[in-house]
Protein backbone atom coordinates (compact mmCIF):
# COMPACT_ATOMS: atom_id res chain seq x y z
CA UNK A 1 0.00 0.00 0.00
CA UNK A 2 1.38 3.38 -1.02
CA UNK A 3 1.41 6.04 1.72
CA UNK A 4 -1.28 8.67 1.10
CA UNK A 5 -0.43 12.25 0.08
CA UNK A 6 -0.25 14.96 2.72
CA UNK A 7 -1.45 17.76 0.50
CA UNK A 8 -3.39 18.54 -2.64
CA UNK A 9 -2.85 21.66 -4.76
CA UNK A 10 -6.09 22.69 -6.42
CA UNK A 11 -5.45 24.92 -9.41
CA UNK A 12 -9.04 26.08 -9.60
CA UNK A 13 -8.45 28.24 -12.66
CA UNK A 14 -5.69 29.64 -14.82
CA UNK A 15 -7.48 32.97 -15.01
CA UNK A 16 -5.56 35.71 -13.21
CA UNK A 17 -5.67 39.51 -13.23
CA UNK A 18 -1.86 39.56 -13.05
CA UNK A 19 0.53 38.79 -15.92
CA UNK A 20 3.76 37.92 -14.08
CA UNK A 21 6.36 36.73 -16.60
CA UNK A 22 7.62 34.01 -14.22
CA UNK A 23 4.27 32.29 -13.71
CA UNK A 24 4.62 28.56 -13.07
CA UNK A 25 1.48 27.83 -15.09
CA UNK A 26 1.94 26.05 -18.41
CA UNK A 27 2.46 28.20 -21.52
CA UNK A 28 -0.78 26.79 -22.88
CA UNK A 29 -3.25 28.15 -20.34
CA UNK A 30 -6.53 26.39 -19.66
CA UNK A 31 -9.64 28.26 -20.76
CA UNK A 32 -12.56 29.01 -18.44
CA UNK A 33 -14.91 26.77 -20.43
CA UNK A 34 -12.68 23.77 -19.68
CA UNK A 35 -12.64 24.26 -15.90
CA UNK A 36 -14.22 21.72 -13.57
CA UNK A 37 -17.68 22.49 -12.20
CA UNK A 38 -18.23 23.13 -8.48
CA UNK A 39 -19.59 19.67 -7.73
CA UNK A 40 -16.51 17.96 -9.16
CA UNK A 41 -14.14 20.06 -7.06
CA UNK A 42 -16.22 19.15 -4.01
CA UNK A 43 -16.06 15.47 -4.88
CA UNK A 44 -12.27 15.69 -5.30
CA UNK A 45 -12.02 17.25 -1.85
CA UNK A 46 -14.12 14.43 -0.37
CA UNK A 47 -11.90 11.82 -2.01
CA UNK A 48 -8.81 13.67 -0.78
CA UNK A 49 -9.90 13.71 2.84
CA UNK A 50 -10.84 10.04 2.68
CA UNK A 51 -7.44 9.18 1.19
CA UNK A 52 -5.56 10.96 3.99
CA UNK A 53 -4.86 14.42 2.57
CA UNK A 54 -4.42 16.96 5.38
CA UNK A 55 -3.72 20.20 3.51
CA UNK A 56 -5.73 21.76 0.69
CA UNK A 57 -3.92 24.50 -1.22
CA UNK A 58 -6.21 26.70 -3.30
CA UNK A 59 -4.12 28.04 -6.12
CA UNK A 60 -4.29 28.90 -9.79
CA UNK A 61 -4.15 31.33 -11.60
CA UNK A 62 -6.04 33.37 -9.10
CA UNK A 63 -8.35 30.97 -7.22
CA UNK A 64 -10.62 33.83 -6.14
CA UNK A 65 -11.43 34.48 -9.79
CA UNK A 66 -13.84 31.55 -9.51
CA UNK A 67 -17.32 32.73 -8.52
CA UNK A 68 -17.84 29.53 -6.51
CA UNK A 69 -14.54 29.83 -4.61
CA UNK A 70 -16.23 30.27 -1.23
CA UNK A 71 -18.49 27.25 -1.79
CA UNK A 72 -15.49 25.06 -2.60
CA UNK A 73 -13.57 26.47 0.37
CA UNK A 74 -16.49 25.84 2.72
CA UNK A 75 -16.67 22.26 1.54
CA UNK A 76 -12.97 21.70 2.22
CA UNK A 77 -13.20 23.18 5.72
CA UNK A 78 -16.23 21.05 6.48
CA UNK A 79 -14.21 17.96 5.65
CA UNK A 80 -11.56 18.93 8.23
CA UNK A 81 -8.91 19.83 5.64
CA UNK A 82 -6.46 22.60 6.56
CA UNK A 83 -7.22 25.26 3.98
CA UNK A 84 -4.52 27.48 2.47
CA UNK A 85 -5.37 30.28 0.05
CA UNK A 86 -2.49 31.08 -2.31
CA UNK A 87 -3.50 34.40 -3.79
CA UNK A 88 -2.42 37.52 -5.62
CA UNK A 89 -4.83 39.28 -3.20
CA UNK A 90 -6.04 41.80 -5.75
CA UNK A 91 -9.57 40.40 -5.28
CA UNK A 92 -9.23 40.07 -1.50
CA UNK A 93 -11.19 43.06 -0.19
CA UNK A 94 -12.91 43.30 3.21
CA UNK A 95 -16.12 41.59 2.07
CA UNK A 96 -14.26 38.74 0.42
CA UNK A 97 -12.09 38.16 3.47
CA UNK A 98 -15.16 38.13 5.74
CA UNK A 99 -16.77 35.51 3.54
CA UNK A 100 -13.58 33.45 3.45
CA UNK A 101 -13.28 33.50 7.24
CA UNK A 102 -16.92 32.46 7.53
CA UNK A 103 -16.19 29.61 5.12
CA UNK A 104 -13.46 28.36 7.49
CA UNK A 105 -10.28 29.56 5.81
CA UNK A 106 -7.19 28.64 7.87
CA UNK A 107 -4.34 30.57 6.22
CA UNK A 108 -3.61 33.17 3.57
CA UNK A 109 -0.47 33.42 1.48
CA UNK A 110 -0.16 36.66 -0.50
CA UNK A 111 2.30 36.88 -3.36
CA UNK A 112 4.38 40.04 -3.71
CA UNK A 113 6.31 40.86 -6.86
CA UNK A 114 8.53 43.43 -5.14
CA UNK A 115 8.55 46.18 -2.49
CA UNK A 116 7.19 49.47 -3.78
CA UNK A 117 4.31 50.07 -6.16
CA UNK A 118 6.20 51.02 -9.32
CA UNK A 119 8.46 47.95 -9.57
CA UNK A 120 5.80 45.60 -8.26
CA UNK A 121 3.03 46.73 -10.60
CA UNK A 122 5.37 46.69 -13.58
CA UNK A 123 6.31 43.05 -12.92
CA UNK A 124 2.64 42.07 -12.51
CA UNK A 125 1.64 44.32 -15.43
CA UNK A 126 -1.29 45.50 -13.30
CA UNK A 127 -1.59 49.10 -12.13
CA UNK A 128 -2.61 49.31 -8.47
CA UNK A 129 -1.84 45.69 -7.61
CA UNK A 130 0.72 46.54 -4.93
CA UNK A 131 -1.63 48.85 -3.03
CA UNK A 132 -4.31 46.15 -3.05
CA UNK A 133 -1.85 43.57 -1.75
CA UNK A 134 -0.73 45.81 1.09
CA UNK A 135 -4.33 46.53 2.04
CA UNK A 136 -5.25 42.84 1.89
CA UNK A 137 -2.30 41.92 4.10
CA UNK A 138 -3.50 44.39 6.74
CA UNK A 139 -7.02 42.98 6.51
CA UNK A 140 -5.76 39.42 7.02
CA UNK A 141 -3.70 40.64 9.98
CA UNK A 142 -6.71 42.37 11.51
CA UNK A 143 -8.88 39.26 10.99
CA UNK A 144 -6.40 37.21 13.03
CA UNK A 145 -5.65 34.64 10.36
CA UNK A 146 -2.07 33.42 9.92
CA UNK A 147 -0.39 35.31 7.11
CA UNK A 148 2.45 34.39 4.78
CA UNK A 149 4.03 36.88 2.42
CA UNK A 150 5.56 35.25 -0.63
CA UNK A 151 8.17 37.37 -2.36
CA UNK A 152 9.09 36.07 -5.79
CA UNK A 153 12.73 36.89 -6.32
CA UNK A 154 14.55 37.39 -9.61
CA UNK A 155 17.36 39.44 -11.08
CA UNK A 156 15.50 42.74 -11.04
CA UNK A 157 14.42 42.69 -7.36
CA UNK A 158 16.89 40.40 -5.60
CA UNK A 159 18.89 43.36 -4.27
CA UNK A 160 15.79 44.36 -2.30
CA UNK A 161 15.54 41.17 -0.22
CA UNK A 162 16.40 43.13 2.98
CA UNK A 163 13.48 45.50 2.28
CA UNK A 164 11.18 42.53 1.61
CA UNK A 165 12.06 41.04 5.00
CA UNK A 166 11.55 44.42 6.66
CA UNK A 167 8.11 44.78 5.07
CA UNK A 168 7.04 41.32 6.26
CA UNK A 169 8.24 42.18 9.75
CA UNK A 170 6.44 45.54 9.72
CA UNK A 171 3.17 43.93 8.61
CA UNK A 172 3.64 41.27 11.29
CA UNK A 173 3.46 38.18 9.10
CA UNK A 174 4.31 34.97 10.93
CA UNK A 175 5.92 33.60 7.83
CA UNK A 176 7.69 34.95 4.79
CA UNK A 177 8.94 33.13 1.74
CA UNK A 178 11.89 34.56 -0.10
CA UNK A 179 11.40 32.38 -3.12
CA UNK A 180 13.68 32.65 -6.08
CA UNK A 181 11.81 31.99 -9.28
CA UNK A 182 11.78 28.32 -10.23
CA UNK A 183 12.38 27.99 -13.93
CA UNK A 184 9.35 26.25 -15.41
CA UNK A 185 6.57 27.45 -17.66
CA UNK A 186 6.69 31.19 -18.27
CA UNK A 187 9.76 31.55 -16.07
CA UNK A 188 11.79 29.19 -18.23
CA UNK A 189 10.71 31.16 -21.28
CA UNK A 190 12.03 34.33 -19.59
CA UNK A 191 15.03 32.78 -17.86
CA UNK A 192 17.66 34.90 -19.59
CA UNK A 193 16.01 38.02 -18.14
CA UNK A 194 15.15 36.65 -14.70
CA UNK A 195 17.99 34.47 -13.41
CA UNK A 196 20.14 36.42 -10.92
CA UNK A 197 23.91 36.30 -10.90
CA UNK A 198 25.86 34.28 -8.36
CA UNK A 199 26.98 37.46 -6.61
CA UNK A 200 23.39 38.70 -6.34
CA UNK A 201 22.28 35.37 -4.91
CA UNK A 202 25.09 35.30 -2.34
CA UNK A 203 24.10 38.75 -1.06
CA UNK A 204 20.45 37.69 -0.75
CA UNK A 205 21.45 34.52 1.11
CA UNK A 206 23.48 36.54 3.59
CA UNK A 207 20.52 38.85 4.22
CA UNK A 208 18.20 35.90 4.80
CA UNK A 209 20.56 34.16 7.22
CA UNK A 210 21.04 37.35 9.24
CA UNK A 211 17.29 37.97 9.43
CA UNK A 212 16.64 34.36 10.43
CA UNK A 213 18.99 34.66 13.37
CA UNK A 214 17.50 38.00 14.42
CA UNK A 215 13.84 36.97 14.05
CA UNK A 216 14.08 33.44 15.46
CA UNK A 217 10.84 32.47 17.18
CA UNK A 218 9.01 35.53 15.78
CA UNK A 219 8.91 35.06 12.02
CA UNK A 220 9.65 31.94 10.00
CA UNK A 221 11.67 32.64 6.87
CA UNK A 222 11.52 30.05 4.11
CA UNK A 223 14.18 30.51 1.49
CA UNK A 224 14.21 28.96 -1.97
CA UNK A 225 17.29 29.30 -4.17
CA UNK A 226 17.46 28.81 -7.94
CA UNK A 227 18.56 25.31 -8.93
CA UNK A 228 21.11 26.87 -11.25
CA UNK A 229 23.49 27.60 -8.37
CA UNK A 230 22.85 24.37 -6.50
CA UNK A 231 25.26 21.51 -5.94
CA UNK A 232 22.57 19.07 -4.89
CA UNK A 233 19.14 18.98 -6.54
CA UNK A 234 15.98 19.81 -4.61
CA UNK A 235 13.68 16.96 -3.59
CA UNK A 236 11.06 18.26 -5.98
CA UNK A 237 7.55 17.86 -4.49
CA UNK A 238 9.20 15.69 -1.81
CA UNK A 239 9.67 13.03 -4.51
CA UNK A 240 7.44 12.09 -7.42
CA UNK A 241 3.97 11.14 -6.12
CA UNK A 242 5.12 10.74 -2.53
CA UNK A 243 3.62 13.67 -0.60
CA UNK A 244 1.65 15.96 -2.87
CA UNK A 245 -0.39 16.12 -6.00
CA UNK A 246 -1.81 18.90 -8.16
CA UNK A 247 -5.13 19.09 -9.95
CA UNK A 248 -5.24 21.21 -13.11
CA UNK A 249 -8.22 23.50 -13.78
CA UNK A 250 -9.61 20.90 -16.17
CA UNK A 251 -9.31 18.12 -13.57
CA UNK A 252 -6.17 16.30 -14.59
CA UNK A 253 -4.28 14.75 -11.67
CA UNK A 254 -0.58 15.60 -11.80
CA UNK A 255 2.38 14.69 -9.58
CA UNK A 256 3.42 18.36 -9.83
CA UNK A 257 2.09 21.53 -11.43
CA UNK A 258 4.64 21.44 -14.27
CA UNK A 259 4.11 17.78 -15.13
CA UNK A 260 1.96 18.49 -18.15
CA UNK A 261 5.12 19.68 -19.93
CA UNK A 262 6.28 16.04 -20.02
CA UNK A 263 5.50 14.10 -23.20
CA UNK A 264 4.41 10.48 -23.28
CA UNK A 265 1.92 10.63 -20.42
CA UNK A 266 -1.80 10.06 -20.40
CA UNK A 267 -2.69 12.21 -17.41
CA UNK A 268 -5.56 10.69 -15.43
CA UNK A 269 -8.72 12.75 -15.15
CA UNK A 270 -10.53 13.25 -11.87
CA UNK A 271 -13.70 13.85 -13.88
CA UNK A 272 -13.89 10.11 -14.45
CA UNK A 273 -11.36 8.32 -12.20
CA UNK A 274 -11.27 8.13 -8.39
CA UNK A 275 -8.33 9.83 -6.68
CA UNK A 276 -7.23 6.79 -4.63
CA UNK A 277 -6.95 4.67 -7.76
CA UNK A 278 -4.97 7.36 -9.55
CA UNK A 279 -2.63 7.90 -6.61
CA UNK A 280 -1.90 4.24 -6.05
CA UNK A 281 -1.94 2.60 -9.45
CA UNK A 282 -1.89 4.99 -12.39
CA UNK A 283 1.05 4.88 -14.78
CA UNK A 284 1.51 8.63 -14.36
CA UNK A 285 1.93 8.44 -10.59
CA UNK A 286 3.96 5.25 -10.41
CA UNK A 287 6.40 5.91 -13.27
CA UNK A 288 8.97 7.91 -11.26
CA UNK A 289 7.87 7.00 -7.76
CA UNK A 290 10.60 5.55 -5.54
CA UNK A 291 14.06 4.68 -6.85
CA UNK A 292 13.69 1.82 -9.37
CA UNK A 293 13.40 4.11 -12.39
CA UNK A 294 16.62 5.94 -11.58
CA UNK A 295 19.63 6.01 -13.89
CA UNK A 296 23.18 6.40 -12.66
CA UNK A 297 24.54 8.41 -10.91
CA UNK A 298 21.26 8.46 -8.91
CA UNK A 299 20.81 4.69 -8.64
CA UNK A 300 23.91 4.12 -6.49
CA UNK A 301 23.84 7.53 -4.77
CA UNK A 302 23.61 7.73 -0.99
CA UNK A 303 21.19 10.66 -1.38
CA UNK A 304 18.72 8.88 -3.66
CA UNK A 305 16.04 8.78 -0.96
CA UNK A 306 16.81 12.36 0.13
CA UNK A 307 16.46 14.24 -3.15
CA UNK A 308 14.71 11.48 -5.15
CA UNK A 309 16.74 12.34 -8.25
CA UNK A 310 15.62 15.98 -8.24
CA UNK A 311 13.03 17.28 -10.64
CA UNK A 312 11.67 15.30 -13.62
CA UNK A 313 10.28 18.38 -15.33
CA UNK A 314 13.60 20.18 -15.11
CA UNK A 315 15.43 17.12 -16.43
CA UNK A 316 13.09 17.08 -19.41
CA UNK A 317 13.12 20.84 -19.99
CA UNK A 318 16.92 20.98 -20.09
CA UNK A 319 17.93 17.60 -21.54
CA UNK A 320 14.85 16.38 -23.41
CA UNK A 321 14.69 13.24 -21.26
CA UNK A 322 12.55 13.22 -18.09
CA UNK A 323 14.28 10.09 -16.77
CA UNK A 324 17.75 11.63 -16.58
CA UNK A 325 19.35 12.91 -13.39
CA UNK A 326 18.29 16.49 -12.68
CA UNK A 327 21.03 18.70 -14.21
CA UNK A 328 20.96 20.72 -10.96
CA UNK A 329 23.01 17.92 -9.39
CA UNK A 330 26.77 18.42 -9.61
CA UNK A 331 27.06 14.68 -10.37
CA UNK A 332 24.78 14.93 -13.41
CA UNK A 333 26.50 14.52 -16.78
CA UNK A 334 24.40 17.51 -17.90
CA UNK A 335 25.38 19.85 -15.06
CA UNK A 336 27.25 22.15 -17.48
CA UNK A 337 23.83 23.27 -18.80
CA UNK A 338 23.23 25.04 -15.50
CA UNK A 339 26.55 26.85 -15.77
CA UNK A 340 25.71 28.04 -19.29
CA UNK A 341 22.47 29.56 -18.03
CA UNK A 342 24.30 31.15 -15.11
CA UNK A 343 26.77 32.74 -17.51
CA UNK A 344 23.85 34.22 -19.46
CA UNK A 345 22.73 35.89 -16.22
CA UNK A 346 25.81 38.13 -16.47
CA UNK A 347 24.59 39.60 -19.78
CA UNK A 348 21.97 42.34 -20.31
CA UNK A 349 18.42 40.97 -20.02
CA UNK A 350 16.17 40.51 -23.07
CA UNK A 351 12.58 41.84 -22.96
CA UNK A 352 10.12 39.94 -20.79
CA UNK A 353 7.22 37.97 -22.25
CA UNK A 354 4.22 38.62 -20.01
CA UNK A 355 1.85 35.81 -19.11
CA UNK A 356 -1.37 35.98 -21.11
CA UNK A 357 -3.40 33.64 -23.23
CA UNK A 358 -1.49 33.03 -26.42
CA UNK A 359 1.48 35.27 -25.59
CA UNK A 360 4.01 32.46 -25.51
CA UNK A 361 2.90 31.00 -28.82
CA UNK A 362 4.59 33.81 -30.73
CA UNK A 363 8.29 33.73 -29.88
CA UNK A 364 9.68 37.06 -28.63
CA UNK A 365 12.05 38.79 -31.06
CA UNK B 1 14.67 28.34 35.68
CA UNK B 2 11.92 29.57 37.99
CA UNK B 3 11.14 32.52 35.71
CA UNK B 4 10.95 30.15 32.74
CA UNK B 5 8.66 27.79 34.66
CA UNK B 6 5.95 30.43 34.82
CA UNK B 7 5.94 31.05 31.09
CA UNK B 8 2.90 29.70 29.27
CA UNK B 9 3.34 28.11 25.84
CA UNK B 10 0.50 28.03 23.37
CA UNK B 11 0.08 26.80 19.83
CA UNK B 12 1.00 29.56 17.40
CA UNK B 13 -1.74 31.30 15.46
CA UNK B 14 -3.41 28.97 12.97
CA UNK B 15 -1.84 25.77 14.34
CA UNK B 16 -4.13 22.76 14.75
CA UNK B 17 -3.23 19.65 16.72
CA UNK B 18 -5.48 16.77 15.83
CA UNK B 19 -5.71 13.03 15.44
CA UNK B 20 -5.53 11.77 11.87
CA UNK B 21 -7.79 8.76 11.60
CA UNK B 22 -6.33 7.62 8.26
CA UNK B 23 -2.75 7.36 9.58
CA UNK B 24 -3.74 6.53 13.15
CA UNK B 25 -1.44 9.27 14.41
CA UNK B 26 -1.48 12.76 15.91
CA UNK B 27 -0.54 15.54 13.51
CA UNK B 28 0.21 19.23 14.02
CA UNK B 29 -1.03 21.31 11.11
CA UNK B 30 -0.04 24.88 10.34
CA UNK B 31 0.18 27.29 7.42
CA UNK B 32 1.57 25.16 4.58
CA UNK B 33 3.29 23.00 7.11
CA UNK B 34 2.91 19.68 8.79
CA UNK B 35 4.61 18.29 11.88
CA UNK B 36 4.49 14.58 12.64
CA UNK B 37 5.25 14.56 16.36
CA UNK B 38 6.77 11.46 17.99
CA UNK B 39 5.25 9.99 21.16
CA UNK B 40 7.22 12.31 23.47
CA UNK B 41 6.20 15.40 21.51
CA UNK B 42 2.56 14.26 21.47
CA UNK B 43 2.64 13.98 25.26
CA UNK B 44 3.89 17.57 25.53
CA UNK B 45 1.51 18.96 22.90
CA UNK B 46 -1.47 17.37 24.67
CA UNK B 47 -0.61 19.41 27.76
CA UNK B 48 -0.44 22.75 25.93
CA UNK B 49 -3.79 24.39 26.56
CA UNK B 50 -2.92 28.08 26.77
CA UNK B 51 -3.31 28.05 30.58
CA UNK B 52 -0.78 25.53 31.91
CA UNK B 53 2.71 26.98 32.39
CA UNK B 54 5.99 25.27 31.60
CA UNK B 55 6.43 24.16 35.22
CA UNK B 56 2.98 22.61 35.21
CA UNK B 57 3.72 20.72 32.00
CA UNK B 58 6.95 19.32 33.43
CA UNK B 59 5.18 18.32 36.67
CA UNK B 60 2.46 16.51 34.78
CA UNK B 61 4.93 14.64 32.60
CA UNK B 62 7.19 13.70 35.51
CA UNK B 63 4.17 12.15 37.17
CA UNK B 64 2.87 10.53 34.01
CA UNK B 65 6.18 8.87 33.12
CA UNK B 66 7.51 8.47 36.67
CA UNK B 67 10.78 10.03 35.58
CA UNK B 68 13.25 12.49 37.20
CA UNK B 69 11.90 16.02 36.94
CA UNK B 70 15.21 17.57 35.80
CA UNK B 71 15.49 15.14 32.93
CA UNK B 72 11.93 15.84 31.79
CA UNK B 73 12.46 19.59 32.15
CA UNK B 74 15.49 19.53 29.84
CA UNK B 75 13.70 17.46 27.21
CA UNK B 76 10.59 19.64 27.27
CA UNK B 77 12.63 22.84 27.05
CA UNK B 78 14.54 21.54 24.02
CA UNK B 79 11.37 20.41 22.28
CA UNK B 80 9.50 23.66 22.88
CA UNK B 81 12.52 25.71 21.82
CA UNK B 82 12.60 23.81 18.53
CA UNK B 83 8.85 24.19 17.96
CA UNK B 84 9.14 27.90 18.77
CA UNK B 85 11.91 28.38 16.22
CA UNK B 86 9.77 26.60 13.62
CA UNK B 87 6.82 28.86 14.32
CA UNK B 88 4.58 26.18 15.83
CA UNK B 89 4.63 27.38 19.44
CA UNK B 90 4.40 30.90 20.83
CA UNK B 91 4.62 32.26 24.40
Amino acid sequence: MVAPPYGIVLELTHRCPLQCPYCSNPLRLERAADELPTATWCRILEQSAALGVLHAYFSGGEPMARRDFFDILRHASGLGLYTNLITSAVLLDADALREAVAAGLDHVQISFQDVGAADSDRMANYAGAYAKKRAAAELVRAAGLPLTLNFVVQRDNIARVPQMLALAEAIGAERVEIANVQYYGWALLNRAALLPTRAQLDAATAAVLAARARLRGRMVIDYVVPDYYAVEPKACMGGWARQLLTVSPAGRALPCHAAETLPGFDWPSLRTQPLAEIWQNSDAFTRYRGTEWMPEPCQSCARREIDWGGCRCQAFALTGDAARTDPACALSPDHALMQLAAEAAERPPPDLVYRRLGAALTPAE
Amino acid sequence: MSADSARIPRLARGLKFRFDGVRGAWVLLGPERLFLPDAAAVAVLQLIDGARDLGGIVDALAQQFDAPRAEIAADVAALLDDLTARGAVAW
